[in-house]
């Protein structure tokens, strides 16, 4: 106490403007009451609550038949279906990405016919469901029963019918591919805008052209901008593909649907395709961390863990000498 | 006894919609010559420089560089544009440095200066980067060669993007107030640069607000204002004896 009374004198002197050496503050670390905040307790509360119900009734409600969950997980055809979830959203993805790419470029190019094409094209595949997208793919043949290749308006060599080309497999990449495009078109196009203009000047002024400038210049410095959200429409994607289900493809949740419309365990068998959308996803989330972290090395910052932030908010778990100091304040 | 001079503009006017920034700007470099621009902002003197190597367009008048028209073909008396290659071909003669350096921050200080080499020239990677660490050396930075630019000072980073520049051989070097955007204990090492290049013989053209450099460094001196040039002459002489009003306002605000 009297030392801290020192202290205040000390502190009163410097302030006061009298430029006598000052005794020195104590220089340990700041021990301070921290501000309270009952509304996060009340918080708090609740959301323990609502866990605590909810682990109970996952372990203690019959209907989840879990059994049957630990039966079917690796089902042989559950895993080939999550297979195929996986090609789709590794192909769509892929192509989307290309031609993302291209339809970005083209939004920039001097041509206002390819900049308003692509801009329709955007507009186009990203106003309409993608499941009206992927019934129509489906459907083409209604359209157009017979697909040709040939010169425009001129001499055609082959043609094939519509409905042997388009498959419920082919209808199914055609649809998540193109609709991919449309959304990457869009994130590569702000990655290019995000890279500044001197940039493609200087590159211009040694004498790269247009080209060269994109591929070596600006597209690598844009890839800090286009891999985070690209990252999140792989995962997106993933869950996607399990629309094209209407298509009767056996992807992860057409294979579950298949079991359960036999068996009548709808619930567990949903769980089952749920718990491996959990999985890839997870992986696929850790990926991408890995990955920004490469393009990005020194913009990363790690969060403290949740275990550190836990210990840090209840107060009577911190060092014996901090709390001391915070009794010693409240009896003042 | 003159020769074909290295860069010749015969009324260059230029316009960005509506508005002119060049009115006619007559102006002859010789092989060998420093030339240096000064000017209050918006008088198009950086307008102008891009021109020249064809980053801007020019919408009359005739500007040559090494006796070949930049960015068009004259057959008969028509003018057709270049095609990107050979504009491309052309703008590799020229080297450029600009305000803000605009080094490629995702190449390290060697990589930005084997860039044109390697890219443009198609040169083998040992050779490129072999020269590459040799301006890097003249430049004064042979301890900075794996750095990336964010690493390093204003100063540093316009020392590299002048070895970047130099690395192609151009006959031309343009200058684009190179020293603007520089803390002012920087400046000093990347007028050093320029001084040693422009004693070895380089064909300079600068944009600048550095007087001093002007005087001591420029065999020309020009004044722009409004588009056109309004007085030039010997930098000694345009400095202390300027005939025009004009010239004799902005020198008495900025000496």
């Amino acid at each position: 106490m009297a030392e801290h009374a020192d202290n205040v004198t000390a502190a009163r002197r410097v302030s006061g403007g009298t430029r006598r050496s000052p005794e020195p503050l104590d220089p340990g670390e700041i021990k301070s009451v921290p501000v309270r905040h009952p509304g996060r307790w009340v918080g708090t509360v609740v959301v323990v609550v609502l866990i605590a119900v909810l682990v109970k009734s996952l372990l203690t409600n019959p209907n989840y038949e879990w059994d049957v969950v630990g039966k079917y997980f690796t089902n042989e055809s559950i895993l080939r279906g999550g297979l195929l979830t996986l090609e789709l959203t590794a192909v769509s993805m892929a192509v989307g990405i290309l031609l993302g790419i291209i339809l970005a470029v083209m939004r920039g190019s001097p041509n206002p016919i390819l900049s308003y094409a692509a801009g329709v094209y955007i507009w186009f595949f990203r106003g309409t469901p993608l499941l009206v997208q992927l019934l129509f793919w489906f459907n083409l043949s209604a359209l157009y029963p017979e697909l040709t290749l040939g010169i425009p308006f001129g001499p055609q060599f082959v043609d094939v019918d519509a409905n042997a080309l388009i498959t419920p497999l082919v209808a199914a990449f055609l649809g998540l591919a193109l609709n991919e495009g449309a959304y990457m078109a869009e994130i590569v196009r702000a990655g290019i805008v995000s890279v500044q203009p001197g940039q493609h000047q200087a590159a211009a002024s040694l004498g790269m052209t247009r080209m060269q400038t994109m591929r070596r210049i600006v597209l690598p410095q844009a890839m800090r901008v286009i891999i985070p959200p690209t990252g999140n429409q792989t995962i997106a994607m993933l869950k996607t593909t399990s629309l094209v289900s209407v298509l009767a493809i056996a992807e992860l949740l057409y294979s579950a649907q298949i079991i359960y419309s036999r068996t009548f365990q709808t619930i567990p068998l949903l769980l089952v395709a749920s718990i491996w959308y959990l999985i890839a996803t997870s992986l696929l989330t850790i990926v991408q961390t890995r990955i920004e972290r490469r393009f990005a090395p020194d913009t990363y910052e790690p969060g403290e863990p949740f275990l550190g932030r836990l210990r840090g908010n209840l107060v009577w778990l911190r060092p014996r000498a901090a709390q001391d100091a915070t009794k010693g304040d409240e009896h003042r | 006894m003159s020769p074909e001079p290295l860069v010749r503009a015969e009324q260059i006017h230029k316009r960005y919609a509506r508005n002119e920034v060049l009115k006619g700007v007559d102006l002859t470099v010789s092989e060998g010559q420093v030339l240096c621009i000064v000017g209050p902002s918006g008088s198009g003197k950086s307008t102008f420089l891009r021109c020249i190597n064809h980053l801007e367009q020019i919408h009359q008048g005739r500007l040559w560089v090494n006796g070949s028209l930049v960015g068009y073909r004259q057959v008969g008396d028509k003018l057709h544009e270049l095609p990107d290659r050979e504009v491309c071909r052309q703008r590799a003669e020229i080297g450029m440095v600009f305000q803000d350096f605009n080094l490629f921050s995702h190449f390290t200080a060697l990589e930005n200066v084997m860039a044109g080499p390697t890219l443009v020239r198609k040169e083998p990677r040992a050779k490129a980067a072999a020269y590459a660490r040799e301006l890097l050396e003249r430049v004064g930075l042979a301890d900075k060669l794996d750095s990336y630019p964010r690493r390093l000072s204003g100063g540093q980073q316009q020392r590299v993007a002048i070895a970047r520049a130099l690395a192609m051989r151009p006959k031309l070097m343009l200058f684009d107030e190179p020293t603007s955007a520089l803390d002012p204990e920087l400046v000093g090492e990347v007028l050093d640069v320029m001084r040693q290049l422009a004693r070895d013989g380089m064909t300079m053209i600068v944009v600048t607000h550095e007087m001093g450099f002007a005087r001591e460094v420029g065999d020309e001196l020009v004044f722009m204002d409004d588009g056109v040039i309004v007085e030039s002459g010997p930098p000694k002489e345009l400095l202390t004896n300027p005939r025009e009003a004009r010239t004799q306002s902005f020198l008495s605000k900025v000496l």
